[in-house]
């Protein structure tokens, strides 16, 4: 790919951005979120046209119209966010699509792509049972079905974009191997992340993005501090496990017992979950993604009333299914989607800081509010937290990432809380913004606040946890001390293994 | 005799009655199934009814040729009807919802079915031709079934027909795979090369032309002629809208369901009436109740269904109503 430039209203997301990868090597993207990583594979997945640039294939030109041109030119994507249809078996999914002559058939032949599609499955290691639908699969078979549809198309190139944030770290070693054997047949896997030890792990060679330049092609050999001087565009500094002083005090200041919370899709989505939180002690819970995270933040909050137990803020049972019971008992949340659940998108900064204290004394008087104070308080919060922003006026919407989260924990930490409840607090965040969070969340425990870290990300509860806590199907299935516990003992209680 | 006896009158109504609902329904099915939600069935099928009854009046030839014209021409006008409402929808990305109103009244008894009709001068006069029973197979004296199912119009007919053909196409073929893929996960669809535009499009425009050939129903065949205002078609298009929610987007249950409404809207009531029975108090059997019998059936079946466990069971396509952006950021 050269010279490749996309912009979108507002941004330039491809800035002029080389990249080449080689008939059987397995090539990383590196690069932090929002460095232009995700772009530059929708384009050459056809799903985005580029603004310039070209793109060359085995030595003659490409153009991708739509996504089908690309498929058909041997190109395969596993998305970030898989795109299957849930109700559809593994064969129909695989099947969707179809064109080329020798599958044109008018009437789907099921059992056919049945077959093919379970010795595909066993030929690399993914086998999944071809007749199981798609909403009925774990997220690691769903990502081995994305796999086998390129697959079944013949792809000679794979992109897999962040393909291990949905894996437990046994899976993501399975994933490497097939990843490997596929390289190792003369296809090209291009394999995106942002995680230095993975890419280290898998990849021949790795292209560093940054701000949506092509930094530098590199041999994945160098080493880490190298890859993520790149990455950042200064020194960092690495393995950022900092000792905190846990304030000895060991009141529970959140107690959970025998929680069981209904899913979306009907049946329990928690189930039976005890545990408590002291005052200043970070207790993290680590599992993969929808194992009951966020329906376990929401019911600790009140936005979404158990279907069973108990809970106790500072020794006092909490009125369940009542956000204002929560917000009022001093627990506070810093939502897993920042955007749509932790602030009005389309209101005011201002608005946003008084969204849970607007019945305050300080902010309204009898039912009207008190617009000055508002204004007052929200630059006071916006300067105290370092929320990069034109004005308090601003929508919500219009911050970054960073920003906004930034202003959802300031917003939380003025109601004094006792109790906070992070769920992904530094999800899509640049690294920068990411030491911001945990610095704050750092010093919220210092303060004596009890918090509830729930994250995807393992490293990040490694770094500041207290005490570990594994959520697998919505059961705890490990408790670790993290000064101890290796990440292989986290991974298989995070797979649902016996510890 | 028990082919004249008042249960079997009743139920061959229910077929005649339920068939242009039937069209609709499996036309509404279409295009929901590529996540198109349209409102503007009913006035598709006024547009239809007038258009077909007024190629019956002025296209030249033999009885027959003229009627399948009809047939055409209220389909043609449908699908016309259709492709404002996609251009509305998928390529502008309006709402679906207000589309569909938009349309309904825009083409509604009030509006341009009823001035192509006055324009044309169609109201109230005696049809050239009409789409009568056909005594097909032979099999219109059996017992029982035969006056119910074998002395109909060809549309009944082809109604069994399309049924079939809309099941086995949604289910069994490699384009029905992709639509169903269009209106569960627009997003994995188009990832995999597929046209979400073309199928949408594709499928409002089936839709609309099928309503059009329900509407024909009506002004070809169970109440020849054309009147202005909407009595004609007289809600059959939102009773199809429901019937879709109702047979769970299938087509096998479409038809089932049709005809239940059939017999609501057409030998039931008159029935009731024509027996007075003793049994049902009166309130039950005044016109009023009876007429708008398929109508309180129509919304207890939406409340039923809008409640709790129906929603998420039913296999509504998930991206239905939801336009489809692509490069969304």
């Amino acid at each position: 790919m050269r010279a490749i430039t996309k912009r979108f209203p507002g941004v330039l997301a491809n800035d002029s951005v080389d990249f080449e990868a080689a008939v059987g090597e397995v090539h990383a993207l590196l690069g932090e979120n929002g460095a232009g990583k995700s772009t530059l594979s929708n384009i050459l997945t056809g799903l985005y046209r580029p603004d310039e640039g070209e793109i060359w294939l085995y030595g003659e030109q490409a153009r991708f119209h739509s996504p089908s041109d690309a498929i058909d030119a041997g190109i395969g994507m596993v998305h970030q966010h898989f795109r299957l249809v849930p109700p559809f078996t593994v064969a129909e999914n695989v099947l969707l699509g179809e064109h080329r002559p020798e599958a044109r058939r008018f009437m789907v032949r099921p059992r056919q792509i049945e077959r093919h599609v379970a010795e595909l499955g066993e030929r690399y290691g993914i086998a999944v049972e071809p007749r199981a639908r798609i909403w009925q699969l774990s997220v690691g078979e769903q990502q081995r079905v994305e796999i086998l549809k390129a697959l079944y198309r013949e792809a000679r190139i794979l992109i897999l974009d962040e393909p291990t944030a949905v894996l437990t770290p046994q899976e993501s070693e399975a994933l490497f191997v097939t990843l490997r054997a596929m390289a190792a047949e003369g296809r090209t896997v291009i394999f995106i992340s942002h995680k230095l030890n993975e890419v280290k792990a898998v990849a021949d060679r790795v292209t560093v993005l940054r701000g949506g330049r092509s930094i530098a092609t590199v041999d994945a050999n160098a080493t880490s501090r190298e890859l993520a001087g790149l990455m950042v565009g200064r020194e960092v500094e690495l393995a950022i496990r900092k000792q905190r002083a846990v304030p000895h005090r060991p009141d529970v200041a959140l107690e959970v017992q025998g929680l069981s919370v209904r899913g979306d899709r009907g049946g329990d989505a928690v189930k039976d979950v005890s545990l408590g939180v002291r005052n200043g002690e970070i207790v993290g819970v680590a599992g993969v993604a929808g194992n009951g995270q966020r329906e376990l933040a929401e019911a600790i909050t009140g936005m979404r009333p158990p279907v069973g137990g108990t809970i106790l803020v500072g020794g006092h049972r909490l009125r369940t299914g009542d956000p204002r019971a929560a917000i009022a008992a001093g627990v506070a949340h810093v939502p897993e989607d920042r955007l749509g659940t932790g602030v009005a998108p389309t209101r005011s900064i201002a608005e946003n800081t008084v969204l849970k204290s607007y019945r305050g004394s300080g902010v309204s008087s009898g039912p009207l509010l008190r617009w000055r104070a508002i204004r007052e308080q929200a630059v006071e919060l916006v300067r105290r937290y370092a929320v990069s922003t034109p004005g308090t006026h601003l929508r919500a919407r219009d911050l970054s990432g960073g920003n906004l989260q930034k202003l959802v924990l300031g917003r939380e930490f003025s109601g004094k809380p006792k109790v906070l409840i992070a769920a992904s607090p530094t999800r899509g965040l640049d690294v920068g913004a990411i030491e911001t969070v945990h610095g704050y969340l750092r010093q919220a425990a210092s303060e004596g606040v009890a918090v509830l870290l729930l994250s995807e990300d393992l490293d990040e509860i490694l770094a500041l946890a207290d005490r570990i806590v594994v959520i697998y199907e919505g059961r705890l299935t490990g408790d670790f001390d993290p000064g101890t516990a290796t990440v292989e003992e986290i991974g298989l209680a995070m797979a649902g293994g016996e510890r | 005799m028990i082919n004249s006896s008042l249960m079997v009158l009743v139920l061959s109504q229910a077929v005649t009655y339920g068939t242009p609902i039937l069209f609709a329904a499996l036309g509404e099915l279409l295009a929901e199934r590529s996540g198109v939600l349209n409102l503007g069935v009913e006035g598709m099928m006024l547009v239809g009814a007038v258009m077909g009854f007024w190629a019956v009046q002025r296209a030249p030839g033999p009885g027959s040729l003229v009627l399948v014209l009809a047939v055409l021409t209220a389909a043609f006008a449908g699908a016309l009807m259709g492709l404002i409402h996609a251009f509305l929808v998928v390529t502008l990305r309006a709402s679906q919802i207000v589309s569909g109103l938009a349309l309904t009244i825009f083409a509604g008894g009030l509006g341009l079915s009823s001035y192509l009709g006055n324009d044309l001068g169609l109201a109230d006069v005696p049809p050239k031709y009409q789409l009568g029973q056909i005594n097909v197979f032979g099999l219109k004296n059996v017992s029982v079934v035969g006056p119910i199912l074998f002395n109909q119009s060809a549309l009944v007919y082809a109604s069994w027909a399309l049924t079939i053909a809309v099941a086995l196409y949604l289910s069994r073929t490699r384009f029905g795979l992709n639509v169903r893929a269009v209106g569960e996960s627009p997003g994995a669809a188009d990832a995999m090369g597929i046209n979400i535009a073309v199928y949408r499009y594709a499928h409002v425009l089936g839709g609309g032309a099928l309503a059009g050939v329900g509407g024909a129903c009506f002004s070809l065949s169970i109440t020849p002629g054309w009147t202005a205002g909407d009595s004609l078609v007289g809600g059959a298009g939102w009773i199809a809208i429901a019937l879709v929610i109702f047979s769970f987007w299938r087509a096998e249950l479409c038809l089932v369901g049709a005809y239940l409404f059939g017999a609501l809207s057409g030998g039931l009531p008159a029935a009731i009436q024509a027996h007075n029975y003793k049994a049902i108090p009166t309130f039950f059997k005044t016109p009023e109740f009876l007429n708008a019998l398929p109508y309180l059936t129509t919304v207890i079946v939406l409340v039923i269904i809008a409640s709790g466990w129906a929603k998420r069971r039913l296999g509504a396509p998930a991206a239905l109503g939801i336009p489809y952006v692509r490069e969304e950021r």
